[in-house]
C-alpha cells in the first residue's frame, strides 16, 4: 500500500486514467473482514495478477471489480470516474467481465448459445441465424476448437471454462477478471490460455489473473498485487519479484518445503486394502486394475478426460461396475452403492466441490457431520454437543479459517471448503480414502495442510488413492502411481525416481499410440 | 483477527454493517415482523380481537391447514412439491365418514383417515422416485387421481355422519382448549424436533440442498423423498379427520385449493422454494399470518371482497421484505 502505484504517476503526468481503480475498499462477510482498505489500479493492456492465500480476499476483490459483490465502503473508479451503483450488468456495459472459478453457464444450452447468451443478434426479437458464423469468427481468434453445437453439460470442466472465456470475448470485454482460470486445465491447455491472454493484451485488453499458481502468474503477468488477510501487502511490477518473495509476502512468514515427508514405504507383500481387477464401468472405465495397501498412497496419473475420476467413482459405487472385481479387505464389494461402500469405511472426496461435495446453504457443522451422523445420534436423535465437539476438533486440526462452524459453508473460500470436505470424511475413520483433485482451487498455504493431512492418513495406516491434474502432487506424495488413459490403467511408475517430463511423455505417447490406429 | 480490524475502521463502514445486519434480520424474520404488526394493529382496532375466545377460534379453524403446511415444510426443504395434499385431504375425509357410517365406530373411521393419507403419500413418493419425474408434475397427476377416488367413494354427494362421538375430535375441548389445537401443537412440536434434531431431518436438508452431495455422503436420497411425501400424506389425512369430525360430513370437494394455500404459507414463512433452507415454525407463522388477516376482516366487519386483495398485498410485502435483505450481498 505504501508503494506508489503505477497508475498514479500516469494520472499525474499524462492525464490518463487507469481503466479500473479501487480505493480503500472494505468488505465484510458476517464475522469475517474479507477486505480492508484495498486500493489497486488496473492499467490498459496489462495482465494484473491478484495473488494470496485462501481467504486473503483476492477473489472477493475480483468480484467487487466485476460487480458481483458490493463493497461496504471505499470507491471504485472506472476510466477515472467514480461509479455510484455497480452490479454485473453495469460492469458488463463498461466492458468488464468475470470468468468465475465456479462456472456460470446454462448447462442445457449449446456452446454457441451460451457464448452469445444475452447478446444475440435479432430482428424485433426474432433471432438471426448467424450464430454459427459469429461463433466461427470468435473461434478463429481464440483457437479453442470447441464444438459449437455440443451441450455445455456434456463438456469437461476445462472446456466449459473456455466457453466462459469466449463469452467474455463475445462481449468485447476490455477488462476480463479470471478467477483461478487454470485450476481445472492441463498444462497444455494452460499454455493455450496464456497465449490467448497475450493476444488479448496486445489488443489493449486488461486481464486480471486471480490465481495462486505462481508459475502461471510469473509467466503471464505484468503487475502483481499480493493480498494477505484482506489487506494489500504490495502491488508492483512482476519484474521486481521472485517466487520466493511473493510466497513469503502471501504467507507473512518464511517458506516451508513443498511436500511433507513421504510416509514410510509399505512392504510389497502386505495384504492390499483395495484390489481392483479388470474393472469396467457404465461411465467409461474400460479396463482398470490397481491395488492399494494399508498405509500406502497410490496416485493415478492421467490427462484430464483419461478416466481417472471415473475409476474412482466406480470403486466408490457411484457408477455401476459392469465387469471385473473390486475387492476391499479381501471381501468383494458387490451391490456397491455409496451407502454400502461408506459402511465399509471408504471415503470419496469428489472433484466438483460445489456440485457433488457440499450443501452450500448449510453450516460447516452440518456439512462435516453429514456422512457420519449416526455416530452423533441415539435412535435417530442427534446430540448436538458431541457433534459440535467432533466437528470443531476436526476443523481446528486442519486449520480451517475462521473456525466458525455455524456459518454456511458457501461463505468460505475454496481452500477452506476443501478442508471442510476433508474433515467430513476423516470423521468416518476410513480404511480407504479416495481423493479427486484435493487441491483444486486451493492456495499454497492450505495446500500444504492438505498434503500433511494426506500423509498423516497414510501414517495411520489408511490406504489412499490420490487423483490430481497437478502431476507434481502425485509424484511428491505417492508411493506408487498408475498411468491412466482412455479408461484403462497402463502400468505403474515410481514417483520418487520418475521426473515429471517423463510422466508427461509417457502419457502423451500412450495417447498418440491410441489415436494412430483410429 | 477481526476485532481489531473493526475498531480500526472508519465510522461509515460501521454504519453500513449495522444496516446490513438490520436487513438480514428483516430477511430472516419478515414473517414474524408482519405477524407482530398485525397482532398489534388488530388489538388496537378491535377490543374483541385479543380475547381468548377469538384467538382460540383462529387457532382451531386453521389447525388442518397448519398441519398440512407443517409437513409440507419437509417436502419443500427436500426440494420437492406436493400438489396433492388437497386431494388426499378429500380422500381422507370421505373415507373417515364412509367407514364410520359403515361400521358405526367413529374412532375407526377417524383413525383410518391419516392411515389412508399415509398410503397415498407413499404412493406419491414412490411415483416421484421410480418414474423420476419432477414432483410438481407427478403430484399434479396424482391429485387428479385422488380427487376422482374421493368422488367415487361418495358417488358425488355428501356423506353425513350422525354416529355419536364422531364430532368429538373436531369440537371437543380439554380445559377450554380445542382438542384439535392440542393435537396440532403436539404435531408441530414433534415435527420441529424431527427436522431440527434427528438424522432424518438433517438428511432432508441435505437432499434439498444438494442431492448429489447427499448421495455421495451415503444418504439414500430416494428413501428420504418417499418419506417426506408419506409424511405429507399423513398430515393431510390427519387434517381431514379433524375437519370431517368438525362438520360431521364427508365432502369430496373439501380441500380444494388447500395445497396451494399450504405452499403459499410455507414460502411466506421464509422456507426456500429451492430447497435446503427452512423451518417448521416459519410455516406455522405463515399459516397464522394469513389466518389473522382473515380474522381481522371478520371481526372488523370489512367488506370481505377485499380480503384476497389485502392478503395478496401482505404476502407481497413479506416477500419484498425478505428480498430486501437478500439483495445486499
Amino acid at each position: 500500500m505504501e508503494r506508489l502505484r503505477p497508475g498514479e504517476t500516469d494520472v499525474a503526468e499524462e492525464k490518463r486514467h487507469p481503466v479500473v481503480e479501487t480505493r480503500d475498499i472494505c468488505k465484510r462477510f458476517g464475522g469475517t473482514q474479507a477486505l480492508s482498505g484495498v486500493g489497486v489500479s488496473l492499467e490498459r493492456g496489462e495482465v494484473h495478477a491478484f495473488v494470496g492465500e485462501n481467504g486473503a480476499g483476492k477473489s472477493t476483490l475480483g468480484k467487487i471489480v466485476t460487480g458481483l459483490y458490493t463493497a461496504d465502503s471505499g470507491r471504485l473508479r472506472v476510466d477515472g470516474r467514480d461509479v455510484e451503483r455497480w452490479d454485473p450488468l453495469r460492469a458488463q456495459r463498461c466492458g468488464i467481465a468475470m470468468i468465475a472459478q465456479e462456472l456460470s453457464l446454462v448447462p442445457e444450452l449449446t456452446v454457441e448459445e451460451n457464448v452469445f447468451l444475452g447478446v444475440e443478434h435479432h430482428h424485433l426479437g426474432v433471432l438471426r441465424p448467424d450464430l454459427g458464423e459469429r461463433f466461427a469468427r470468435l473461434e478463429q481468434q481464440a483457437g479453442f476448437g470447441l464444438p459449437p453445437r455440443a451441450r455445455v453439460a456434456d463438456l469437461r470442466l476445462a472446456d466449459q471454462q473456455k466457453v466462459e472465456i469466449l463469452r467474455a470475448l463475445a462481449r468485447e470485454a476490455r477488462v476480463i477478471v479470471m478467477d483461478e482460470p487454470t485450476s481445472s486445465l492441463t498444462s497444455d491447455e494452460t499454455a493455450r490460455l496464456h497465449e490467448l491472454i497475450w493476444k488479448l493484451k496486445q489488443q489493449g485488453c486488461t486481464v486480471v489473473y486471480v490465481s495462486h499458481f505462481l508459475d502461471a502468474v510469473f509467466e503471464v503477468s505484468d503487475t502483481i498485487s499480493i493480498l494477505r488477510d484482506g489487506r494489500l501487502v504490495r502491488s508492483g511490477p512482476v519484474a521486481g519479484e521472485t517466487k520466493r518473495t511473493v510466497v513469503e509476502a502471501m504467507l507473512g512468514r518464511q517458506l516451508e518445503s513443498t511436500f511433507p515427508e513421504r510416509p514410510p514405504a509399505v512392504a510389497p507383500d502386505a495384504a492390499p486394502v483395495l484390489e481392483v481387477t479388470d474393472m469396467a464401468s457404465t461411465n467409461g472405465v474400460r479396463d482398470a486394475s490397481l491395488c492399494v495397501r494399508a498405509g500406502e498412497i497410490v496416485g493415478l496419473l492421467g490427462l484430464v478426460g483419461s478416466g481417472r475420476t471415473e475409476i474412482a467413482r466406480a470403486i466408490f459405487g457411484a457408477d455401476r461396475v459392469t465387469r471385473g472385481s473390486v475387492v476391499l479387505d479381501g471381501e468383494p464389494l458387490t451391490s456397491a452403492k455409496p451407502k454400502n461402500t461408506i459402511q465399509r469405511r471408504v471415503a470419496f472426496i469428489p472433484e466438483d466441490r460445489h456440485g457433488q461435495g457440499l450443501v452450500l446453504e448449510r453450516s460447516v457443522r452440518e456439512n462435516v457431520s453429514l456422512a457420519t451422523l449416526r455416530r452423533f445420534a441415539r435412535m435417530g436423535v442427534l446430540t448436538s454437543r458431541a457433534e459440535k465437539a467432533a466437528v470443531t476438533h476436526m476443523v481446528r486440526s486442519l486449520d480451517m479459517r475462521p473456525p466458525a462452524i455455524e456459518l454456511p459453508i458457501g461463505s468460505f473460500s475454496g481452500g477452506n471448503q476443501q478442508k471442510a470436505l476433508l474433515s467430513k470424511w476423516l470423521l468416518g475413520d476410513p480404511r480407504l480414502v479416495i481423493l479427486d483433485e484435493p487441491t483444486r482451487g486451493v492456495d499454497i498455504g492450505a495446500k500444504y495442510t492438505i498434503y500433511e493431512a494426506i500423509a498423516e492418513l497414510a501414517r495411520r495406516g489408511v490406504a489412499v488413492l490420490l487423483i490430481s491434474s497437478e502431476h507434481e502432487e502425485v509424484l511428491g506424495l505417492a508411493h506408487r502411481a498408475c498411468l491412466v488413459s482412455d479408461g484403462c490403467t497402463r502400468g505403474e511408475v515410481d514417483p520418487e525416481r520418475t521426473p515429471i517430463d517423463d510422466v508427461l511423455f509417457r502419457l502423451f505417447s500412450i495417447q498418440e499410440r491410441k489415436e494412430q490406429p483410429a | 483477527m477481526t476485532t481489531d480490524l473493526v475498531s480500526a475502521e472508519p465510522a461509515p463502514a460501521q454504519r453500513t454493517a449495522t444496516t446490513t445486519r438490520t436487513l438480514y434480520v428483516m430477511r430472516d424474520y419478515a414473517v414474524l415482523i408482519l405477524l407482530g404488526a398485525i397482532l398489534v394493529v388488530l388489538a388496537l382496532v378491535s377490543p374483541s380481537f385479543f380475547t381468548f375466545a377469538n384467538l382460540m377460534n383462529v387457532a382451531n379453524q386453521s389447525a388442518p391447514l397448519a398441519m398440512i403446511a407443517t409437513a409440507g415444510t419437509f417436502v419443500i426443504i427436500s426440494g420437492n412439491f406436493d400438489l396433492s395434499t388437497g386431494a388426499m385431504f378429500a380422500v381422507g375425509g370421505v373415507s373417515a365418514a364412509a367407514i364410520t357410517v359403515a361400521t358405526g365406530n367413529p374412532w375407526l373411521g377417524l383413525v383410518s383417515a391419516p392411515l389412508i393419507g399415509l398410503v397415498l403419500g407413499l404412493f406419491n413418493g414412490i411415483a416421484v422416485t421410480t418414474l423420476k419425474v419432477h414432483s410438481f408434475l407427478a403430484t399434479l397427476a396424482t391429485s387428479l387421481v385422488f380427487s376422482a377416488i374421493a368422488v367415487l367413494i361418495t358417488g358425488g354427494s355428501l356423506i353425513t355422519v350422525t354416529v355419536p362421538g364422531f364430532t368429538d375430535l373436531g369440537r371437543q375441548r380439554v380445559g377450554g382448549v380445542f382438542l384439535a389445537v392440542i393435537l396440532l401443537a403436539t404435531f408441530i412440536a414433534a415435527l420441529w424436533f424431527v427436522l431440527k434434531r434427528t438424522i432424518f431431518g438433517r438428511h432432508v436438508f441435505a437432499v434439498g440442498g444438494n442431492s448429489s452431495a447427499a448421495e455421495l455422503s451415503g444418504i439414500r436420497v430416494s428413501r428420504i423423498r418417499i418419506s417426506v411425501f408419506a409424511l405429507s400424506g399423513l398430515a393431510a389425512g390427519l387434517a381431514a379427520a379433524i375437519s370431517v369430525s368438525r362438520i360431521a360430513s364427508g365432502q369430496p370437494q373439501a380441500g380444494l385449493g388447500m395445497e396451494l394455500e399450504a405452499i403459499a404459507a410455507i414460502i411466506l414463512g421464509g422456507t426456500s422454494i429451492y430447497g435446503g433452507v427452512g423451518a417448521v415454525w416459519r410455516s406455522v407463522a405463515g399459516v397464522y399470518l394469513i389466518a389473522l388477516i382473515g380474522n381481522g376482516f371478520d371481526i372488523m366487519n370489512v367488506n370481505p371482497q377485499l380480503k384476497n386483495l389485502v392478503t395478496g398485498v401482505i404476502i407481497l410485502a413479506a416477500v419484498a421484505l425478505a428480498a430486501a435483505g437478500n439483495r445486499r450481498r
